[in-house]
C-alpha cells in the first residue's frame, strides 16, 4: 500500500508541472498587457516610459523560459510570488477566497448527497414507474437549467417578496455561524441541486446495477426483508461509482463556479479566476490554476485509495 | 404489449415506446432541427431589425412573444438562436468527440510509452474546470462563433479520450484487430477501419451528452460577455443584461430563452440517458 | 434727553423687528429643515476593486470610492456649485502679476492619521511625486502638468509653483479629485509605500480591507474641520455583477452607489424602495465615440467617415438609448451643458445633428457612391464587452450604418485585446470612449491631437490645424478667448474630416437611500468623494 501511496504521489509532479507550463504558456500567447490594461482601462492617458517602467518591475521584460523557471523555482518553495495587478502577496489573497469556496463546495456536496441518494436509490428501486421518470426529470432539471438563470430568479424572488437579499460579505462561520448560513445556503442549494443531478444518475444506475447482481438475489430468495437487503448490501457496493463521481467534480466546485459567484456576489476563487484571467494577471492565474489542479489531482488520488479499500478486489491488482 | 410484436416494429418506434422519456427528448431535439433548418421561413421578423418604437412590447398580436431592448422580435431571435444553438452545439460536440475518439483509440491501440505520455497529457487537461479552460481559450484567440466551437470542444477532448479508451482497450484484445494486424494492415487502417467504427456507442451516448453541456456553456460564456457577440440571435446572449435588467418589467424577454436552453439540454440529456439505457447500460459516461 | 413720543418708540420698536423678521425667518427654516445629524455607518456599493492605494497613479472610480475619504487635497470643487473651484488644504492662493507663480497659504494645525503634523513640505513632497515622479513611481496624469516647472516649500505653511507658461487648466488640475497629499516623510523612506499602504489626513481613517469584499473607514476626531465628519465611519462593499449591486441598493443593505445606475436599475429602485427612495440625475462627463482607423482603406477618404456619421440618427439613439443605458444627451467634443459647449441651435447645423435624418442617411448613401464604397460593404466595429452601455451602443451603431447599406460585424473583446488592437491599427472601426474628472478642452481635445501627440488618439491621423488652436486655447485663461478656437476645432472634426466622433454623452444616475444626506451628484464620478458632508438621517 505504502509504494502505491508513494508512486502516486510522484506521478503528481508531473502532471502538475505540465499544468503549469501549460497554463504559463498559453496565458503568455494571450494578447494584452497587464500595466496598459490598467492605465487605458479609464480612458486616461498615461506615458510610455511608465507603462515600460512597470512592465520591468513585473518581470515582464525576460525572456520567457527565464520567467518560467524563476516561476516554478519560487512554487517549489511554496513561494507563489504577488499579484500582478495588486501587488500584494498570493497567499494572502487566495486564503481568503479560499475559506468561502471551500466551505461553499462542502455545503453543495451534502446538499447533492442529500438529494442523490435517496432519489436514486428510490427511482432504482421503482425502476420505469412514475416514480422513477419524476425523479429522473427533476435529476436532468439541475443539469438543464442555467445556474446563472437559477441564481437570478433565487435573487429576485427574494427581493420582491420579502425585500430582502442574502447577506454582501462573507463572515466566517465561527464568527456569526447564522450570518454565514444566510449568506452560503442559497447558493449551496443552487449549486448542490446542479451537482445532484449527476449523483443522482449515477446512484440510480449503479442501485440498478447491484439490484441485479446474484447475491442480491440469494438474499431475496432467502427471504431478508427488502429494505435490509438494499441497505446492507446494495448500497455498499453501490456507494464507489458514486464516491467517485461526487468526488471528481468537488475539486471543480473550488475553481469553476464562476457564474454562480458573480451572480449571488460571493469573493470566491472562481471571480478571482475570471477576473485575473481578464487582467492577465498572469502569476494570479497560474497560481489559481495549480490550486485547483492540484485539488482535482489530490481529489483523484483521495478516491482511488477510498476505491481500494471499499473493494477489495481493486487493492490486490 | 408483447415481445414478439415488439421485434417486429422498426427499432425506433420499440425504442420510443419502451423509454418514453427519451422519446420525449427525441421529438424536442427534432422539433429544434425544424426551428433551426426553417428559421428563414418561420421567422415573422428580421431578428437583426431594431425598432425602437416598439420596444418592450408584451407578447401580442404583433409579435407573439414580445420584443426586447432594441425592439427586436424575441420570437424570430429565438429560431435563429435554435440555429446557433445546434451549430454551437454540434460543431463543438462533434470535434470534441471525435478528436477524443481518435485519441482515446490511439492510445489503447499504440500502448505502452505513447499511452502513458497521451494519458499525461489527458490528465493536465482534465485538471481545469470546464468553464476555466474555455475562458483561457477564449483570452488567447478572441471572441465569436468560431472561437466559442473551439473553446468549448477543448474541455471535451480530454474526456471523450479517456472514456473511448476504456473501450477501445477492451477492443484492442479483441481477436479481429490481432487477425488484421497480423494480416499486415498498417496502424492508421487498423485505428480507422476497425477500431473506431467498434467504439461508436459510447461516441454517440457521449455527443449528446456533449451537445446539453455544449449549449450550457455557449449560455455561460455569452453570460459573461465572452461568447458570441451581439447582435446575433443566440439563446444565452439573450440572457445578458437587459433581460436581467428588466425581468420585473419585461419577464418574457429573460423567460423564453431560459426555457429554451433548459428545454434543450434536457431533451438531449435524457436522450443521451435512454440511448445509453438501450445501448450500453454499463458505460459511464462521466 | 430727548423726550420720545409713543409713537416713535412704537415705530422703532417694529423697524427692529422688521430687521429681525426675516433673520427669524432664516432661523425658523433652518431649524425646521434637516440639521446633518452625527453618527452612523454608510454603507455603499462599489462596483470593482482596487488595484492598487495610490491616487496619484490610478485612474479608475475603484480606488477612489473607497480611499478618497482618507486623505486631503490641496484644492478641491466646490460640491454645490461645480466646478468652482475652493481650497481644502489651502487657505488662500494668489497668482504673480506675469502669472507664472502661484503661492498658497497651508491652514495650521492640519494632522496626519498618525498624529504628525502636515506642512507645506508634505504637499511639496506629493507634487513632486505627481509631477516629477522618480525612477520606478507611475503618475498617471503627469503629462497634465507639464506647464510646471518647479514646485518649492519656503516654509512650513506656503507652497510656490513656477510655471514655464500661463495655462488655463492649470488651477482646474490641481483640484484634481487624484491628487491626495501624501506625507513627505513616507515618501523619502519609499516613494512606492502608498501603492500598499494608507496614511491620509481626510475626514476618515483607515480601518480593514479585506481583498474583493469590503474596506471599512472611521472618523477622524483630528479632522481640521470642527464638527465634520457627521458619520461614524463608512463600509464600501465590492459588487462585481450589476445584478447583486442594484439588489444591494433596492434591499437596502446599501445606501447607494455612487457611480451610476442605468435607468432600468433606477426604476427598480425607486419600485423596491418607494418614497424610502432618492434619484439624482446629471450630465456625465463621459461619452462614446466612434473611433475610425484613418489609415486603412476606404475609411481614409473624408467621404466614408462622413457618410458613417451622417448615418447616426442622433435624436433617436437620445430617446431609445437613453431609455435602456447611460447614453443620453446629444453634444459634441465639449460636453453638453457646460460653459464650452455648443449651443444645441448651432449644433443642429453640424453634420450628423440635423434633424431630418433621412436626408442625412440619403446624403449618406451618395457620398458612399461617390467615393467607390459598393452596396453591403463588409467592415467590422470593434468594441468592448462591457455589456452596458458598450455593447449595447455597438448593436446601435450596427443598425444605423445597416441603413445606409453597410454590413457591419460587430466585435466585442475583453480589454487586453481591445486596446492592444486600437494601439496598433488593427481595425476598422471601433466605439471608443472618453471620461474626465472636469470640463476642462485640454482634456477633452487629448484625444483629438495628431496621434504622434496624442497616444491616446487611437484614429491615426495627423492634423497640425487642430494641434496649434489647441496649444492656443490652453495658453488663454479667459473663457471667451478660449470659445471662437474650440469651435474651430469642432467645426473641423464634425464638418471637413470626421476623425473619429462622440455618439452621445452620458447621464449619470445615482439612485439612493432617502437616509443619505449631504452629497450632491456632479458631472464627474469621480469629484468629492471624500464623504465630510455625508450624514445619515434617521
Amino acid at each position: 500500500m505504502g509504494r502505491y501511496i508513494a508512486k502516486r504521489l510522484l506521478l503528481m509532479i508531473p502532471t502538475l508541472l505540465g499544468v503549469a507550463a501549460l497554463v504559463f504558456f498559453m496565458l503568455r500567447v494571450a494578447p494584452g498587457d497587464i500595466v496598459e490594461l490598467k492605465y487605458a482601462g479609464s480612458g486616461t492617458f498615461a506615458p510610455k516610459e511608465a507603462i515600460e517602467r512597470e512592465r520591468a518591475q513585473l518581470g515582464l521584460d525576460k525572456p520567457l523560459a527565464q520567467q518560467f523557471a524563476l516561476w516554478i523555482a519560487g512554487v517549489a518553495r511554496f513561494d507563489f510570488g504577488r499579484s500582478m495587478w495588486t501587488g500584494r502577496p498570493i497567499t494572502e489573497e487566495i486564503k481568503i477566497r479560499l475559506e468561502l469556496s471551500l466551505q461553499l463546495a462542502v455545503m453543495a456536496t451534502i446538499v447533492a448527497i442529500l438529494i442523490a441518494i435517496p432519489c436514486g436509490t428510490v427511482a432504482a428501486l421503482k425502476q420505469d414507474t412514475w416514480v422513477d421518470y419524476l425523479v429522473r426529470t427533476f435529476a436532468i432539471g439541475g443539469l438543464a437549467i442555467p445556474s446563472f438563470w437559477l441564481g437570478i430568479i433565487i435573487i429576485l424572488g427574494f427581493l420582491i417578496l420579502f425585500s430582502w437579499i442574502p447577506p454582501l460579505t462573507f463572515t466566517p462561520f465561527w464568527v456569526d455561524p447564522w450570518t454565514n448560513l444566510s449568506q452560503l445556503i442559497w447558493p449551496a442549494l443552487a449549486v448542490g441541486y446542479r451537482y445532484s443531478a449527476m449523483a443522482t444518475r449515477m446512484t440510480r444506475s449503479a442501485v440498478l446495477e447491484v439490484l441485479r447482481e446474484d447475491y442480491i438475489r440469494t438474499a431475496r430468495a432467502k427471504g431478508l426483508w427488502e429494505r435490509a437487503v438494499v441497505a446492507k448490501h446494495g448500497l455498499r457496493n453501490a456507494l464507489l461509482p458514486i464516491v467517485t463521481v461526487i468526488g471528481l467534480e468537488f475539486a471543480f466546485l473550488i475553481g469553476g463556479l464562476v457564474v454562480t459567484e458573480q451572480v449571488f456576489n460571493l469573493n470566491g476563487i472562481g471571480m478571482l479566476f475570471v477576473e485575473s484571467v481578464t487582467r492577465r494577471d498572469y502569476t494570479m492565474t497560474q497560481a489559481l490554476v495549480l490550486l485547483v489542479a492540484c485539488a482535482f489531482i489530490f481529489m483523484n488520488f483521495l478516491i482511488d485509495l477510498l476505491n481500494a479499500w471499499l473493494d477489495p478486489r481493486i487493492r490486490y491488482q | 404489449m408483447d415481445t414478439a410484436f415488439k421485434k417486429r416494429l422498426s427499432p425506433a418506434i420499440a425504442f420510443g415506446l419502451q423509454r418514453p422519456l427519451g422519446a420525449a427528448g427525441a421529438l424536442v431535439i427534432v422539433l429544434m432541427g425544424f426551428a433551426a433548418v426553417g428559421a428563414n421561413v418561420l421567422a415573422p421578423f428580421d431578428p437583426l431589425e431594431n425598432d425602437y418604437g416598439a420596444m418592450f412590447e408584451r407578447p401580442g398580436k404583433a409579435h407573439w412573444l414580445g420584443t426586447d431592448a432594441f425592439g427586436r422580435d424575441v420570437l424570430s431571435r429565438l429560431l435563429y438562436g435554435a440555429r446557433t444553438a445546434l451549430w454551437i452545439g454540434f460543431a463543438s460536440s462533434l470535434l470534441g468527440t471525435g478528436l477524443g475518439a481518435l485519441i482515446g483509440v490511439s492510445c489503447a491501440y499504440f500502448g505502452g510509452r505513447t499511452d502513458l505520455i497521451v494519458q499525461r497529457f489527458i490528465d493536465i487537461l482534465l485538471s481545469f474546470p470546464l468553464i476555466v479552460l474555455a475562458l483561457v481559450v477564449v483570452a488567447v484567440m478572441g471572441s465569436g462563433v468560431g472561437n466559442v466551437i473551439l473553446a468549448i470542444s477543448v474541455p471535451m477532448i480530454p474526456r471523450a479520450a479517456l472514456v473511448v479508451r476504456s473501450s477501445a482497450l477492451a477492443l484492442r484484445q479483441m481477436l479481429f484487430i490481432e487477425a488484421a494486424v497480423t494480416l499486415g494492415a498498417g496502424h492508421w487502417r487498423v485505428i480507422f477501419r476497425h477500431m473506431l467504427p467498434n467504439v461508436m456507442a459510447p461516441c454517440l451516448i457521449m455527443l449528446t451528452a456533449f451537445l446539453g453541456q455544449a449549449i450550457l456553456l455557449e449560455a455561460s460564456l455569452s453570460f459573461l460577455g465572452l461568447g458570441v457577440a451581439e447582435p446575433t440571435a443566440a439563446w444565452g446572449l439573450m440572457l445578458r443584461g437587459a433581460a436581467v435588467e428588466f425581468a420585473e418589467r419585461a419577464p418574457w424577454m429573460a423567460f423564453f430563452p431560459g426555457l429554451a436552453i433548459s428545454l434543450a439540454v434536457f431533451a438531449f440529456n435524457i436522450f443521451g440517458d435512454s440511448l445509453r439505457d438501450a445501448l450500453d447500460p454499463k458505460l459511464r459516461v462521466f | 434727553m430727548q423726550r420720545f413720543s409713543a409713537l416713535t418708540v412704537a415705530r422703532e420698536i417694529c423697524r427692529f423687528f422688521a430687521l429681525l423678521a426675516p433673520l427669524a425667518l432664516a432661523g425658523a427654516q433652518a431649524l425646521a429643515a434637516d440639521a446633518p445629524r452625527l453618527g452612523g455607518e454608510l454603507v455603499f456599493a462599489v462596483g470593482e476593486t482596487p488595484p492598487s492605494f495610490d491616487g496619484h497613479r490610478e485612474t479608475t472610480f475603484a480606488m477612489i470610492h473607497p480611499l478618497a475619504p482618507h486623505y486631503s487635497t490641496l484644492l478641491r470643487f466646490d460640491p454645490h456649485n461645480y466646478p468652482k473651484i475652493v481650497g481644502d488644504l489651502a487657505e488662500s492662493w494668489s497668482f504673480s502679476r506675469d502669472g507664472l507663480t502661484a503661492t498658497f497659504k497651508i491652514r495650521k494645525g492640519v494632522k496626519f492619521h498618525d498624529g504628525t503634523a502636515l506642512t507645506a513640505h508634505d504637499v511639496k513632497a506629493t507634487y513632486d511625486k505627481i509631477i516629477f515622479p522618480p525612477e520606478g513611481v507611475a503618475s498617471a496624469r503627469k503629462a497634465s502638468y507639464a506647464m510646471v516647472a518647479k514646485v518649492e516649500a519656503p516654509d512650513d505653511l506656503t507652497v510656490v509653483f513656477r510655471l514655464k507658461n500661463i495655462a488655463a487648466s492649470f488651477l482646474a488640475n490641481l483640484a484634481s479629485p487624484w491628487n491626495f497629499v501624501y506625507s513627505a516623510e513616507k515618501l523619502k523612506k519609499d516613494p512606492r509605500w502608498y501603492e500598499k499602504n494608507v496614511l491620509g489626513s481626510g475626514p476618515f481613517m483607515f480601518v480593514e480591507y479585506a481583498p474583493g469584499s469590503h474596506w471599512i473607514g472611521k472618523k477622524n476626531p483630528q479632522y481640521y474641520m470642527p464638527g465634520r465628519p457627521y458619520l461614524d465611519g463608512y463600509r464600501a462593499v465590492f459588487i462585481r455583477d450589476t445584478a447583486p449591486r442594484v439588489a444591494a441598493v433596492r434591499s437596502g443593505q446599501a445606501a447607494v452607489e455612487f457611480r451610476g445606475f442605468n435607468p432600468a436599475a433606477r426604476d427598480d429602485v425607486v419600485k423596491s424602495l418607494g418614497d424610502k427612495a432618492v434619484v439624482q440625475e446629471s450630465p456625465w462627463a463621459c461619452n462614446l465615440m466612434v473611433a475610425i482607423n484613418n489609415e486603412k482603406k476606404p475609411f481614409n477618404d473624408p467621404r466614408v467617415r462622413r457618410a458613417l456619421n451622417l448615418a447616426i440618427d442622433r435624436n433617436e439613439a437620445s430617446k431609445a438609448l437613453s431609455r435602456i443605458s447611460v447614453m443620453k444627451y446629444i453634444g459634441g467634443l465639449y460636453r453638453p451643458g457646460s460653459e464650452f459647449a455648443t449651443a444645441p441651435a448651432e449644433l443642429n447645423k453640424l453634420p450628423g445633428f440635423g434633424k431630418d435624418i433621412n436626408a442625412a442617411r440619403n446624403e449618406a448613401r451618395r457620398l458612399l457612391k461617390e467615393a467607390g464604397v459598393a452596396e453591403g460593404f463588409s467592415f467590422v466595429l470593434k468594441n468592448r464587452n462591457v455589456r452596458e452601455p458598450y455593447e449595447v451602443t455597438g448593436v446601435f451603431v450596427v443598425d444605423q450604418w445597416r441603413k445606409i447599406g453597410l454590413n457591419v460585424t460587430h466585435m466585442p473583446q475583453e480589454g487586453g485585446p481591445y486596446f492592444n488592437d486600437f494601439r496598433q491599427g488593427n481595425y476598422d472601426t471601433g466605439i471608443d470612449f472618453t471620461c474626465e474628472f472636469m470640463d476642462e478642452p485640454d482634456l477633452y481635445l487629448l484625444k483629438y491631437l495628431s496621434s504622434d501627440k496624442s497616444p491616446i488618439n487611437y484614429s491615426r491621423y495627423k492634423d497640425p490645424m487642430i494641434d496649434e488652436y489647441y496649444d492656443r486655447q490652453s495658453r488663454m485663461l479667459d473663457i471667451k478667448d478660449r470659445l471662437p478656437l474650440l469651435r474651430q476645432i469642432e467645426k473641423r472634426v464634425f464638418v471637413e474630416q470626421n476623425y473619429q466622433f462622440p455618439i452621445l454623452w452620458w447621464q449619470r444616475i445615482v439612485p439612493h437611500s432617502h437616509r443619505l444626506k449631504g452629497w450632491k451628484i456632479g458631472p464627474s464620478h469621480y469629484v468629492n468623494q471624500d464623504l465630510r458632508d455625508v450624514w445619515l438621517a434617521q
